[in-house]
């Protein structure tokens, strides 16, 4: 029974190629057979969150049958998608589409990763933020889907009236826990040690200035720092006073703030349209409000706006472009995601359509005076701090809010020096 | 012969996914990587199939793993450390290039929108444009734009889709050339400056132009719009004479930097001492408490004369059942200032700031990781508990010796001969206990008078994730020697410990 080693290996070899061939089977049918699908074959790589994926099925099967190209759907968990992206796409094995944030544009263009979408006379078709928002040192970046913003939400049983001003809104607020209706004044959602810049940021607008300059076609500008201006510094203040007095509390988590609302223990919480189905579940009589200006100008709220890019390493550019402005920029997409998720169509036709959800218009109607939160690379330098610093304001261990305000400035301007 | 023929059809099967795999990877252009699986796979033919080399049968499926999953992955970190790859060092020379070229192109405002269709002749691959006022005209890369006879021209309502002398490409072709299209620019004129055409969806273009040029023999790019030359002197990135940076750059290996990064810059270097000292603290007083904790329950529950044994023994296995990430999670509500059950309940209300002050979040942070990782102590303490003979303590108590002298002369010892080693990766493991500090505390509260994020409750480990994904920049480069840093110190320290307990088996 002794086998030679080399019958062996001529056995596993042919073996080896047969299932190998098998393998290969996989591989499409030849071209040139009669179908009623166009000609294509092309294939589209898409990154998408499993919520966005499942609104737009109806869409990619539309598309995959009107141009005949095979769509891999990859789900993914929205906010890995910035980092997958970019460690990812050099090997050239990455996606052709992705969905994101715009605040992720300038990132993503530093580091080469993304490439410019021309939207030609489709930029008009759009809510002017959204396209303000996709773009970056003057071109477009993204095709936009959705827009979403913070605003008061307003529980009409304990606060049947929408508050004028801001001492209005603190006068109601303090008499419903005086009378024992409520237990918190308002509601704004931060952590103990970070606090959370982007909601408290329409109190902070309404004292002030932006983060950064505005330059004259509406893009921010790296160079000119704003957070430590006079007014921001005045909102330091405020924020001692507000964090002294327990309107603002470091621990109210989001969690909490969400959960307390919903079981009625507040008449007001700054919050966006992602908590409203849990309010709406708890039986809340709820309306959406502007947040009254606390600083005497307008408390306008980040905006926020989400759309799809096109990788820069993209391996079917022409088919990932024809996806993105001739479908994802369609009323169909466009509705089909705000109905998944609440959150404002970008294109104005299903904006306006979707104004008949009182929601939606609630949102829509702050968002409008909104400004899109910056989106140059130069915004990750302020966050930690920004927020490190404001918890320590409202926790009442910085003795001088001012004091620390400018030196987080200083130090943020240094930062970004340097 | 059975085994014979199964062994065959594995070794088949084996070769059949290592032929799919090259046949990808050649497809790809991926030599290198074509080449190790066709050396690997020849290897562990020859190692199956010839005779003898039995040890070599049993090991080889472990070491290729080994390298896969260890080996490579070390040497691939180590590779990372000696780099500047983060935000802004992305890729590739070439790919920054046209990055940068691609970031700095825009449509000309105002102009118009163009009606295209891609052609091919010998010159290569060109566009057929139809402009708005309906002159149809052809160009490629080298020739530009034209206009041609009418007569020569198939028009299909207001676009031109045919022309003499050219080939119009179909669907099926554009999507096969796709890369190759999107990248064709077609100038308006023969002076650059004019602009030049480009589709995004083969049907239209635009005119743009582009305000960066590379010069590949002066290697420099240069913004036309200014004047500005940006020249690459080595950083992986072009810098222009007055220090301007241009955004995107490209990863090169920078030797040292990232390990001397502590060492320049002071203050971060003292930030980083406070937490190798934390780390340590953390490990060492987290896996001395549980340990003793465990250990004093099972001895507890080892009693003969403990009555519902098993009752209790479930009770303290409980918090092990329990998924890290969750329990975190339940004690960070519960650890709440405001709202938290420890102050409202229990304490009535009081007011401690458990997770928002330096020490007091260390010192929270320890209680949960010991609630966590007790059980663990007291299984093992009472498996090796059990595994001591009764006859050592009878002999023992016939000797004389008192109930304290039999545990600490008899049973420690011998306990620890066998808990030892589980100490020592107890405390690997705690030492990179990313989990939990991450869910309850992100490395808070922050520690004030230091540049970069860094708190008080950071340990090395998430120290390396903020550095790598949060914050200003992600610098992968940093965080790879930081981690290293931290292999060198886990491996010297459980070296020296393995060593020491060498001894204590001889000692018995």
């Amino acid at each position: 029974m002794k086998h030679s080693s080399l019958v062996k290996a001529a056995g596993v070899g042919a073996l080896a190629l047969t299932l190998a061939a098998c393998s290969g089977g996989g591989t499409p049918a030849p071209e040139g057979t009669e179908s009623a699908a166009p000609q294509g074959g092309g294939e589209l790589i898409v990154w998408m969150d499993e919520n966005r994926a499942s609104a737009l099925e109806g869409v990619v099967a539309t598309f995959e049958e009107e141009t005949g190209t095979t769509v891999e759907v990859i789900i993914k968990d929205f906010n890995t998608i910035r980092d997958d992206l970019t460690t990812q796409a050099p090997s050239g094995d990455g996606p052709d589409v992705v969905v994101g944030a715009h605040d992720w544009i300038g990132k993503l263009v530093q580091n080469g990763v993304i490439q410019q979408v021309e939207l030609g006379d489709l930029a008009s078709d759009f809510e002017e933020v959204a396209v303000s928002a996709m773009t970056y040192d003057g071109s477009v970046y993204g095709v936009p889907v959705s827009i979403e913003n913070i605003a008061l939400v307003r529980n009409t049983a304990l606060a049947p009236e929408a508050p004028a001003t801001w001492d209005d809104l603190v006068a109601t607020g303090q008499a419903a826990v005086a009378s024992g209706q409520a237990e918190h004044p308002l509601l704004v959602g931060i952590d103990p040690n970070n606090a959370d810049p982007y909601h408290l940021y329409p109190l902070q607008a309404s004292f002030g200035g932006p983060v950064f300059g505005i330059n004259e076609d509406g893009s921010y500008n790296p160079d000119d720092l704003q957070l430590g201006n006079e007014g921001n510094v005045q909102f330091a203040q405020a924020l001692a006073q507000w964090g002294a007095e327990g309107i603002i509390n470091l621990n109210i988590s989001q969690d909490i703030a969400k959960e307390q609302f919903a079981s009625g223990t507040s008449p007001y919480t700054i919050t966006g349209p992602w908590n409203l189905a849990d309010f709406q579940e708890a039986g809340i009589e709820y309306a959406i409000d502007p947040i009254p200006s606390a600083g005497g100008q307008p408390a306008t709220p980040f905006v926020g706006v989400q759309g799809f890019f096109i990788s820069q390493y993209a391996n079917n550019p022409i088919v990932a472009s024809q996806f993105l402005t001739e479908y994802i920029a369609g009323e169909e997409a466009q509705t089909a995601i705000f109905e998944s998720g609440q959150r404002a169509p970008a294109l104005t036709a299903a904006f306006e359509a979707a104004q008949s959800n009182e929601d939606v218009a609630g949102f829509g109607a702050v968002g409008a005076a909104g400004v899109p939160m910056p989106n140059i690379p130069e915004m990750d330098a302020l966050w930690t701090d920004w927020g490190t610093t404001e918890a320590q304001i409202i926790g009442g261990q910085a003795a001088d809010p001012a004091a620390a305000w400018t030196a987080m400035a200083k130090k943020i301007q240094g930062t970004l020096g340097g | 012969m059975k085994v014979l023929a199964l062994k065959l059809v594995l070794l088949a099967l084996v070769d059949a996914v290592a032929v799919f795999a090259m046949s990808v990877m050649l497809l790809q252009d991926d030599y290198v990587l074509a080449g190790v699986v066709l050396v690997v796979t020849l290897l562990v033919n020859w190692v199956y199939l010839s005779p003898g080399l039995l040890p070599a049968k049993y090991l080889t499926p472990g070491l290729i793993f080994l390298a896969v999953f260890q080996v490579f992955v070390i040497v691939y970190t180590l590779y990372i450390a000696f780099t500047n790859y983060g935000d802004g060092h992305n890729s590739t020379k070439d790919d920054a290039i046209s990055a940068i070229v691609g970031q700095n192109t825009q449509r000309v405002e105002g102009s118009p929108v163009y009606q295209v269709q891609v052609v091919e002749s010998l010159a290569g691959l060109g566009l057929l444009a139809t402009s708005p006022e309906g002159d149809v005209l052809v160009g490629t890369a080298e020739q530009p734009l034209e206009e041609v006879a009418e007569g020569d021209v198939t028009m299909d309502g207001p676009r031109a889709t045919a022309v003499a002398g050219w080939t119009s490409l179909g669907m099926q072709d554009i999507l096969q050339r796709q890369q190759e299209i999107a990248a064709l620019q077609v100038p308006l004129s023969d002076d650059l400056a004019d602009g030049f055409l480009r589709t995004t969806n083969a049907s239209q273009a635009f005119v743009f132009e582009s305000t960066f040029v590379y010069d590949e023999a002066a290697d420099t790019m240069t913004d036309s719009a200014s004047g500005i030359v940006y020249r690459d002197l080595g950083n992986g990135q072009f810098e222009s004479g007055d220090g301007q940076v241009l955004g995107t750059g490209w990863q090169i290996v920078v030797g040292f930097e990232n390990f001397l990064y502590p060492f320049e810059n002071p203050r971060y270097g003292g930030a980083l001492v406070s937490v190798l000292l934390w780390t340590f603290a953390f490990a060492i007083i987290s896996v001395g408490l549980s340990f003793f904790l465990g250990l004093f329950l099972a001895i507890a529950l080892n009693d003969p004369r403990m009555k519902s044994k098993f009752a209790y023994r479930v009770l303290s296995i409980l918090p092990y059942a329990f998924p890290s990430f969750l329990g975190a999670l339940v004690w960070l509500g519960l650890m709440n200032t405001e709202f938290g059950f420890i102050n409202n309940v229990l304490l009535g209300g009081a007011d401690i700031p458990w997770l928002t002050d330096p020490w007091l979040a260390k010192v929270s942070t320890i209680i949960v990781n010991v609630w966590l990782g007790f059980p663990y102590m007291f299984l093992i303490c009472l498996g090796a508990l059990q595994s001591i003979p009764e006859e050592l303590t009878e002999a023992a108590s016939v000797d004389g010796a008192t109930g304290w002298q039999v545990f600490s002369g008899i049973k420690l010892p011998l306990l620890f001969v066998s808990t030892a080693p589980l100490l020592i990766s107890s405390f690997a493991f705690n030492f990179n206990n990313f989990n939990i500090i991450y869910m309850l505390t992100r490395g808070g509260p922050r520690m004030a008078g230091v540049e970069e994020n860094v708190g008080h409750t950071d340990l090395l480990i998430t120290l390396v994730y903020k550095t790598a994904f949060e914050g200003v920049g992600r610098d992968y480069g940093l965080a790879s020697a930081l981690s290293i840093l931290i292999f060198i110190i886990v491996a010297t320290v459980s070296t020296i410990a393995f060593r020491r307990t060498k001894a204590l088996e001889e000692l018995n």
